[in-house]
């Protein structure tokens, strides 16, 4: 009954298939973590009355400046798009300043000075219904577009 | 169904170009082409090519040897993928074992497999043993085998001992506070042994990571060599221990 044990056959090696399938998945599930214990990607910086006018407040953890200037509030990502040093705000010169290789950018993310190739990137800033700033880093906006409160 | 919907996928996956250029020779078929596959592999050239038919009765071993083995490869894919998630450190040491419980996808599931399969192991290894021992196998020309047999059952135990500190919990910590203090009470070298295993006087950071990499690196390793030794001298002692004839076959009936 040569039909019979191709068939048992095909059955034990289906039911190993579905098994290897199986635990290919379930490794995949957890390959993938449900938790982090990194910044998040949308954060909340506060009431935009923390911010006076004209200031620049750099947040350590997500390494963002809130920019307040006359135009409104800008989110100015810290990493310098050069090679990806955290740059520093420099109120005596009124600069962002890389100390990695000098690039330097006015506070509204625009680039002054090489070797940095682009400006600074500007993350999506809104507010929330609570009234507090929302920043969003997974989104980026023009350059000039602040958000006015 | 003349031919199975099995045997034509294998006959289209031989005729590929990347299976040819894998395994040089065709199907084994002949004792002779049979003998040449286990040769020609690098992880089956250590077993023997012809076995006995009475040493693959289920009774000749109770497979306990294959299923340690098996246990083995298991624990090693197992904390492969939970070392993903752990950090042999003081902070996280504790949270990740709990994160792995209650927080990762399916990782509970792992964690267990690999808890229970490690007490299994212990108990295959050590029923192996019994069994080798009751057929008489650490006699001649077996008895370099049975050596390392021992040095893997110690092994063994101490991957586990290894292991148990790892979730960082009050019983790893106090199962490795008695047992390091057994070793020390060793006369001569128990204190400087202790305190070479802890890398410290009491069980702290140090220690965790000492075992972390005992458990995950050094002890693996030295098993997985001594297994290999362990298979490759079954084949050179001329295959497993053979029952002994009975005393009615000695007597001629």
């Amino acid at each position: 009954m040569s039909d019979r044990r191709d068939f048992l056959n095909e059955i034990v090696a289906a039911a190993f298939g579905i098994a290897g399938v199986g635990s290919m998945i379930v490794t995949g599930q957890y390959l993938s973590p449900n938790a982090l214990y990194e910044p998040p990607l949308k954060f909340r910086a506060g009431a935009p009355d923390l911010y006076p006018v004209d200031s620049v407040t750099y947040i350590t953890d997500q390494q963002v400046y809130i920019v307040h200037s006359p135009e409104g509030f800008y989110a100015v990502s810290a990493v310098c798009t050069h090679l990806g040093c955290i740059t520093q705000w420099n109120p005596g010169d009124n600069m962002i300043e890389c100390p990695c290789h000098g690039s330097k950018f006015q506070s509204d993310g625009r680039k002054v000075e090489g070797p940095a190739p682009i400006p600074l990137f500007l993350w999506a800033i809104t507010l929330a219904s609570s009234g507090d700033l929302l920043v969003n880093k997974t989104e980026t906006v023009n350059y000039g577009q602040a958000l006015k409160v | 169904m003349a031919t199975s919907f099995m045997e034509h996928a294998s006959s289209w996956v031989r005729a590929t170009r990347v299976w040819k250029s894998v395994f040089r020779r065709g199907p084994a078929r002949t004792n002779r082409t049979r003998s040449i596959a286990i040769f020609g592999n690098l992880f089956l050239h250590a077993v023997p090519v012809k076995v006995r038919e009475t040493s693959l009765r289920v009774r000749a071993t109770y497979y306990l040897g294959s299923i340690s083995f098996f246990l083995l490869v298991l624990l090693i894919v197992t904390g492969t993928l939970l070392m993903l998630y752990y950090h042999p450190a003081v902070p996280q040491a504790y949270q990740d074992m709990k994160d792995l419980r209650f927080v990762v996808s399916n990782g509970v599931f792992l964690r267990n497999i690999h808890r229970i399969a490690a007490n299994f192991m212990v108990i295959m290894v050590f029923a192996h043993l019994l069994h080798v021992f009751y057929r008489g196998g650490y006699r001649p020309p077996h008895e370099f085998n049975w050596v390392v047999g021992v040095i893997l059952l110690l092994l063994t135990l101490f991957l586990s001992y290894t292991g148990y500190l790892l979730p960082w919990d009050q019983l790893a910590f106090w199962a490795i506070t008695v047992g390091t203090n057994i070793l020390a009470a060793m006369p001569i070298l128990g204190r400087p042994m202790r305190f070479l295993l802890l890398g410290g006087n009491l069980v702290g950071e140090n220690a965790l990571l000492r075992f972390y990499v005992l458990h995950c690196v050094i002890l693996p390793l030295v098993t997985v060599m001594f297994v290999g030794v362990h298979f490759w001298r079954i084949q050179k002692d001329g295959g497993l221990t053979q029952a002994e004839p009975s005393a009615r076959d000695e007597h001629g009936g």
